[in-house]
């Protein structure tokens, strides 16, 4: 799925990245805790996060995650905008809740970081 | 592959720029054309290192050595030290504070995670001295590794 036809599937708004939203998305992984996301294989895939901290995006680059959804309208502050920008990591809020937004993927066909449905 | 080190300082409790150390040893190893899946082990274990000295010690800094077959990630810090590695070690077992698992840390899931991604990994902590863990990659795909 492109990361276009999520934005759009979660009646989101783009705060960085908006030249990568032809991005292929198969996997997503929905977490707060920095370390779970270090610890999985997240390579391309789409994090959920209600964290808005410049350690979600550090994070995020580190363990290879494909772009960003901070859920529940979460609008993080411009120095973390400005560094997905810099890292090349797409970052879109959607005001839901990470369990529909979630949801919304699931019934999408995406799947978890281990190809599970 | 010539040798190549690289020297990185890490300030304790500065959040805004925790990580950036690691950020740059995986930028470097991109530039390298490095196998991707070793990148990001050696990424995982530079970034959790880093953070560790940034919540839990006190100033210290990052060495990372590029050998012609091997890597290694040395991180020094002058902080009160590990008492009790084994413990450290346990999945699970944390002394974050509440405003650093607030921010997504303190899941004791940090060393645990290094030994796992690392080909090697040694933690020495005399007492009184700070910490000091290395851990080592093999570069070459017959060294093996997890």
């Amino acid at each position: 799925m492109k990361l276009a036809d999520i934005v759009r599937k979660l009646d989101a708004s783009v705060l960085a990245g908006s030249d990568r939203l032809g991005l292929e998305i198969t996997r997503c992984g929905a977490s707060d805790l920095m370390s779970d996301i270090l610890a999985s294989l997240a390579d391309g895939s789409l994090l959920l996060t209600g964290l808005a901290t410049l350690q979600t995006v550090r994070t995020a680059s580190i363990a290879g995650v494909g772009a960003i959804v901070l859920v529940r309208g979460k609008t993080p502050p411009a120095d973390v905008r400005e560094l997905a920008a810099t890292q090349g990591l797409p970052l879109i809020s959607t005001p839901l809740s990470m369990f529909v937004a979630c949801g919304r993927l699931h019934a999408c066909g995406l799947t978890g970081l281990n190809g599970n449905r | 592959m010539p040798g190549l080190t690289k020297t990185f300082f890490i300030k304790a409790r500065d959040f805004g720029h925790a990580g950036e150390a690691s950020i740059r040893v995986q930028q470097i190893l991109k530039s390298m054309h490095l196998d991707p899946a070793l990148t990001r082990r050696i990424a995982v274990c530079s970034y959790e290192g880093e953070m560790n000295v940034v919540m839990h010690g006190a100033d210290g800094q990052l060495v990372m050595t590029m050998g012609p077959d091997s890597l290694e990630l040395d991180i020094r810090d002058g902080g009160p030290g590990i008492p009790d590695i084994e413990l450290a070690m346990r999945p699970g077992w944390s002394t974050a504070s509440d405003d650093q698992r607030e921010m997504g840390f303190g899941a004791g899931m940090g060393l645990p995670n290094m030994k796992k991604n690392a080909d090697g990994i040694t933690i020495e902590c005399p007492p009184g001295r700070g910490t000091r863990v290395r851990m080592r990659f093999h570069l070459k795909p017959e060294g093996g590794g997890p």
